[in-house]
C-alpha cells in the first residue's frame, strides 16, 4: 500500500542534508524512530526504492518529515536532496519498523546516542517527547566530524538550554569549535561515563549511526553496566571494510 | 506504475536482471542488528536442536567443527533492499546436523546468543537449503556479521539467516520470531517482495 505525499516545504540542514515536509492525506500515523520507503519512478517505469526515517513527531496534521544525507554513489538521496522542489509527488511506504522506536508511555530515563545523520530517528523521539507533554529524562550524545554538519542545531540548542527538554552533548571527531573543552575524538568511555545516565538508572538505550560508530558506543555502553537487552540499535552504511 | 518523479532516470546495471524485484546492488557487506553485537567465546559456544521439551541433538564448538563442512557460493538479498552476489563461505549444512532427529515438526524457531528469534518452515532448512556458516571470504567469521556462526539460508531474505545462532527448536504449530513479530513478512521469498506484513 502506497501512500502519495506531496513536497510541502524544503530545508537544508547542512551542505549535503535537507529536510522534506510532506503532506500525506492519508497517513495512518506513527511511532518516533520509524522510517518509510520512499519510491521513485522514471518515465520509462524504472524504479528505485530507499528506506528512510522520519524526523517528526507523530502529529495531527498528516504531515511528516524526513531528513535525507545526500551520499556521493547514491541513487535516490541526490534526488532528494537536490532536485525535489515543493509541490511534487512522492511515493511513501510504511510507517516501518516497530522495534527502534520510542513510546510516549515510556517514563524511564532514556539515553539517545546519534553518529552523524543517526540523529535522524532520535530527532523523531525528543519531538515526540515534546509533543506528547512527556517527563521522560532524556539525554542526547551526538557525535558529529566538526560543527557545521550537526542536522537540527537551533532547535536542539534551544531544546537543552531553555527548555530543559533533553540533555545535550556534543563529540566532535575532526573538528571542534573554538575553545571546546574535549580535544576532537571518538567517543571514548570517560565521555560515556560523564554525560551518559549512569547504568544503575536502567536507561533505554537508542544507538543510531555508521555500523562502526554503533559497534564502538555499545561496546562502550556494555563496559559501563549497562543490560545488552536495554540497548537498541541502528546500524547504517558500509561495514568499512572491503567485504 | 507509480507516479513519475519528474527529472528522475535513475541507475541501472546490466546485472540488475538477476535481481529479485526492489533491490538493488552492493558490492559492501552492509550490518543490520537490532541491539548490540554479542561476542561469543569457543569455549561457550554451544549449539542445540530441541523440540520444545527435550534437547534432542547438542554440539560443542569442537564437536560442530568435527562435523563434514563444506563451501558455499550464495547471492545475499536484505529486505533493506541491498543485494550482494557470490558470498563465499563455509558451513554445515543442516541436512547434517538433522540427520538423525526423528520428528514431525513442520516448523523451527531459531535462537540466536542476544535473544534474537526468527522463524521459518522445517522445509526450508532441508535439501541443501541452509547451513550454519562459520567462515566467510576465507576467514572466521566475524563477530558483527554473526560469529562465531550464524545460520545461512539465503533463498529467504537475510534476517532469516540469524546472526550468533545456538539452537534450533522444531515446532508443530508455527510461532513469529523477532522481526516478524513487529511487521515483517512471515515467510520473506524475496522473489515475490514479501517484505511486510500486507505483502
Amino acid at each position: 500500500m502506497w501512500h502519495v505525499g506531496t513536497v510541502i516545504a524544503l530545508h537544508d540542514e547542512t551542505a549535503t542534508a535537507r529536510t522534506i515536509t510532506l503532506e500525506v492525506p492519508d497517513w495512518p500515523g506513527h511511532v518516533a524512530g520509524q522510517h518509510v520507503d520512499v519510491r521513485l519512478t522514471a518515465s520509462d517505469g524504472y524504479s528505485a526504492v530507499r528506506s528512510y526515517s522520519i524526523a517528526s513527531a507523530p502529529n495531527s496534521e498528516r504531515r511528516i518529515e524526513l531528513t535525507v544525507e545526500r551520499l556521493p554513489n547514491g541513487e535516490v538521496s541526490p534526488y532528494l536532496t537536490q532536485e525535489v522542489a515543493v509541490g511534487d509527488r512522492l511515493e511513501l511506504r510504511g510507517p516501518i519498523g516497530g522495534w527502534f522506536v520510542w513510546r510516549p508511555q515510556q517514563t524511564e530515563p532514556i539515553q539517545l546516542i546519534a553518529g552523524g545523520s543517526g540523529i535522524v530517528p532520535l530527532m523523531a523521539m525528543i519531538r515526540s517527547r515534546v509533543s506528547a507533554g512527556s517527563a521522560a529524562p532524556f539525554r542526547l550524545l551526538y557525535s558529529v566530524r566538526e560543527p557545521r554538519v550537526v542536522f537540527y542545531r537551533d532547535e536542539l540548542q534551544a531544546l537543552s538550554d531553555h527548555d530543559q527538554i533533553v540533555s545535550l552533548t556534543y563529540a566532535y571527531t575532526r573538528a571542534s569549535p573554538k575553545d571546546w573543552p574535549r580535544p576532537p575524538g571518538r567517543i571514548d568511555d570517560a565521555l560515556i561515563a560523564n554525560t551518559t545516565w549512569p547504568a544503575n538508572l536502567v536507561p533505554t538505550c537508542y544507538v543510531c549511526g555508521p555500523t562502526s560508530f554503533v559497534e564502538s558506543a555499545t561496546g562502550l555502553l556494555i563496559a559501563s553496566g549497562n543490560s545488552h537487552d536495554k540497548i537498541r540499535t541502528e546500524r547504517f552504511g558500509p561495514t568499512g571494510d572491503q567485504k | 506504475m507509480g507516479i513519475i518523479s519528474r527529472g528522475f532516470s535513475g541507475r541501472r546495471r546490466a546485472a540488475d536482471v538477476k535481481l529479485p524485484p526492489g533491490q538493488y546492488l552492493t558490492t559492501d557487506f552492509p550490518v543490520l542488528s537490532a541491539g548490540p553485537t554479542p561476542h561469543v567465546s569457543l569455549d561457550e559456544w554451544e549449539f542445540t536442536i530441541d523440540d520444545g521439551t527435550d534437547v534432542l541433538r547438542r554440539w560443542d564448538w569442537k564437536s560442530f567443527r568435527d562435523l563434514p563442512a563444506e563451501t558455499i557460493t550464495v547471492d545475499l538479498h536484505c529486505v533493506t533492499r541491498w543485494s550482494k552476489f557470490g558470498t563465499f563461505w563455509e558451513g554445515v549444512s543442516l541436512d547434517t546436523m538433522l540427520a538423525d532427529v526423528k520428528t514431525d515438526a513442520s516448523y523451527a524457531l531459531v535462537h540466536s546468543y542476544g535473544g534474537y528469534t526468527t522463524n521459518l518452515p522445517l522445509e526450508d532448512l532441508l535439501n541443501k537449503q541452509a547451513w550454519i556458516a562459520f567462515r566467510f571470504d576465507d576467514e572466521d567469521l566475524a563477530p558483527e556479521h554473526g560469529g562465531p556462526a550464524r545460520l545461512l539460508v539465503p533463498h529467504l531474505y537475510l534476517w532469516k539467516s540469524a546472526k550468533w545462532v545456538r539452537g534450533i527448536t522444531l515446532m508443530y504449530e508455527d510461532e513469529p520470531g523477532f522481526w516478524e513479530s513487529l511487521g515483517y513478512h512471515n515467510y520473506g521469498d524475496p522473489w515475490r517482495e514479501q517484505r511486510y506484513w500486507s505483502d
